[in-house]
């Protein structure tokens, strides 16, 4: 990895041309646009099975397909967005923009950064063949709970295990990567206080990532001996115990939603301040709060198993340590909204997203709050209250910032305008059928309709039918969403280096469409206290 | 392309060998979980003890233990208690008995795991001798009868009057 910092002097003239540039790009701008592109096709894949299973759902009984195959719909769809989808667009952003924010000319370890995506498509592959295979794709939940997943599992299981071995080795050396940027390519003169939110949530976002993920790798080589090499590491049988696996998955499981949510925070912490054209109220507050989060995180993972039969004093920990969560997340909202108080605001389509982050989020946040009620969540445990909680704050919180980061930062990557127009028109569209969407599982679950299941009984009808409905339009907004991107790449007009007058930020500074290796002198102490959110 | 600072040696070791380490904390939870399920009762995990030693007995105090008895899926043998339940004074040993036959014509292997509700009682039930620690052997057709000798220790909380124990037989593939 050394030699990658000596040599790469000799090749900063632009990128080599044709299909090879991306295959062997080292490049942190290809990189990201490698990682966002194949965040969005996921999204695209993920998201056709989802409109797969509201189809399914739109009427009560067995319409299109048998409940196996709906039972791997489910499964897949979760793990497909969230390894596929949301992880890889965080990356991706990350890549673009931390070496801009931090005044630096590209990652720290940039062959790294490209073995680490060109992983994806291999393990996203590897996933989506097992469809193709005798007993069908993991059908087991995308939290694949023992014994379902190691004893009763179909043979394909042991692909999905390896789809997810390599899926970890590429979000841990993502991490590794964005640890040594932030930490020895920021320009000399960029204090850690300096740093603008974006950079501080994903810096604290990869520490999770390698704290993490390297548990999950654990659970799935475990299931892996379990299932071919004889050992019971959650077979009651041999003396193991199937609750353990919970507590392993979980205990990477929430620190994961964490992964997917605090560089969601970072985005809109920019997003703000431009559109209310005033600085981010209580920077330094922010920082603390990602960083609590990021270690409370860590200690409730079994608010996840309240129904495996706990101790009363164990039920009572969890529950106190995850409504402790609510206080850093709320000094996050109430900064937000200090922000744009009394703010000169516009409403372009990057802040319609994230005001819309803001308010959807917190709603996210609060059916959060209500699972984590011990006596409450007795009930509420695995019905369409859970889903709607989940898709509130991983839909309409990170997937909002991911779109929300994509409309802000676009004039940037390409240097063309995007059409105005027709971002409000899709953001109001998306938000609109999101609610219709998600908004009914609320009271689906609160009446007790269980998750995962294909069918269900004639009360439920009527709130179906409208979430599906709002699923279908939901899904056919993002046909105009790539409309409106390539119509931007393609067409767009031109834009001055900063579109967004009163943004601040390193990235900026730069020309309108952002050279290939970004700072080759690092900016100046000057430039940088101009530039800071911290001021 | 300069690098700022340069990224030092153990700067390297440490981010490599976080995952790593995290790697084996995965399995570090195993035992980890083991032990915390022994000392805390946590998931029914009962507790034993080696002699019949000498408690403090109340001999007002009642409580009821109820046995119950599972088998898991493809185990062959019929299993049950000898009685439903009964009264017993904490701090005194008493023997229960569960009686098993084995309704087919092969040897059956199998392993019994036991579970005490509720898990704030699970730390103060001990047992002197049960058939849960050894695999036991059924013969075909036979029927055989197993005992547990246990014993609920006073320290108990005096709230639980009532408390079920369950054992789940599997079978073993050898």
């Amino acid at each position: 990895m050394t030699t990658a910092t000596a040599s790469h002097d000799d090749h900063h003239h632009g990128p080599e041309k044709g299909l090879m540039r991306w295959v062997k790009t080292t490049n942190h701008k290809d990189i990201g646009s490698l990682y966002m592109w194949f965040a969005f096709t996921m999204l695209l894949v993920g998201g056709a099975f989802a409109m797969g299973i509201r189809a399914e759902l739109l009427q009560p009984g067995m319409q299109l397909m048998d409940p196996h195959f709906f039972n791997q719909l489910t499964t897949m769809h979760g793990l497909i967005m969230v390894f596929g989808a949301i992880m890889p667009a965080f990356v991706g952003l990350g890549n673009w923009l931390i070496p801009m924010m931090i005044g630096a000319p590209d990652m720290a370890l940039p062959r790294m950064n490209n073995w680490s995506f060109w992983i994806l498509p291999f393990a996203g592959g590897i996933l989506l063949s097992t469809f193709f295979m005798e007993g069908g794709a993991p059908a087991f939940g995308w939290t694949f709970y023992a014994p379902l997943s190691t004893t009763f599992a179909p043979d394909s299981t042991d692909f999905f295990i390896f789809a997810v071995h390599l899926l970890g080795f590429s979000s841990i050396m993502g991490a590794i990567n964005i640890i040594a940027t932030v930490l020895n390519m920021r320009a000399p003169e960029m204090k850690l206080m300096d740093m603008p939110l974006f950079v501080w949530t994903w810096l604290i976002t990869s520490f999770l990532l390698i704290g993490a993920m390297p548990v999950l790798a654990g659970a799935v080589t475990m299931m892996l001996t379990d299932r071919n090499f004889g050992t019971a590491f959650f077979d009651a049988t041999g003396g193991g115990d199937p609750v353990l696996f919970q507590h392993i998955f979980w205990f990477f499981g929430h620190p994961e939603v964490y992964i997917m949510i605090l560089p969601a925070f970072g985005v809109v912490s920019h997003i703000i301040p431009t559109f209310a054209r005033k600085p981010l109220f209580g920077y330094s507050s922010m920082v603390y709060a990602t960083a609590s989060i990021a270690f409370l995180s860590y200690i409730v993972w079994a608010h996840h198993m309240f129904l495996t039969g706990m101790p009363v004093a164990g039920e009572l920990y969890f529950m106190y340590a995850t409504m402790l969560i609510a206080v850093p997340t709320g000094v996050k909202v109430f900064n937000w909204i200090s922000t744009m108080w009394r703010g000169s605001m516009t409403f372009e389509a990057p802040m319609l997203w994230a005001i819309s982050f803001v308010f959807l989020f917190t709603i996210g946040g609060f059916s959060g709050l209500m699972l984590g009620i011990v006596p409450a969540d007795i009930q509420y445990h695995d019905t369409y209250f859970v889903v709607a909680h989940f898709h509130y704050v991983l839909v309409t919180g990170a997937l909002w910032s991911i779109i929300a980061a994509t409309f802000y930062w676009l004039p940037k990557w390409t240097g063309k305008m995007y059409n105005e127009t027709l971002a409000k028109v899709h953001f109001w569209w998306a938000v609109i059928s999101v609610n219709v969407l998600f908004f009914p599982q609320h009271f689906l679950g609160l009446a007790g309709m269980p998750r995962r299941i294909p069918d269900y009984s004639l009360q439920f009808a009527d709130f179906n039918f409208i979430s599906s409905i709002g699923g279908f339009a939901f899904g056919a907004s993002f046909i105009l969403l790539t409309y409106i991107v390539i119509d931007c790449v393609r067409n767009g007009k031109p834009t001055g280096a900063r579109p967004w007058p009163s943004a601040k930020g390193l990235e900026w500074t730069l020309e309108p469409k952002a050279q290939y290796h970004s700072f080759s002198t690092p900016p100046s102490r000057k430039l940088i206290e101009q530039e800071s959110q911290n001021s | 392309m300069q690098q700022n600072n340069k990224i030092t040696k153990g700067f390297w070791i440490k981010l490599v060998s976080a995952p790593i380490l995290m790697f084996f904390f995965a399995y570090a939870m195993v035992p980890i979980y083991d032990i915390f399920c022994e000392i805390t009762g946590f998931n029914g995990t009962t507790g034993r003890v080696d002699s019949e030693q000498q408690y403090v007995v109340d001999e007002n105090r009642k409580v009821e233990v109820s046995f119950f008895a599972m088998t898991m899926g493809g185990f062959p043998v019929q299993f049950g208690p000898k009685v439903g339940s009964m009264e017993v004074i904490p701090g005194k040993f008493y023997t229960a008995s569960y009686i098993a036959k084995n309704n087919t014509d092969e040897t059956v292997v199998g392993q019994a795991i036991p579970s005490v509700a509720p898990t704030e009682a699970a730390l103060y039930f001990k047992k002197l001798e049960c058939f849960c620690f050894n695999r036991q052997v059924f013969k075909p057709h036979e029927e055989v009868e197993m005992i547990l000798r246990f014993v609920v220790e006073p320290e108990m909380d005096k709230r639980i009057k009532d408390i079920s124990l369950s054992y789940n037989f599997f079978k073993l593939e050898s």
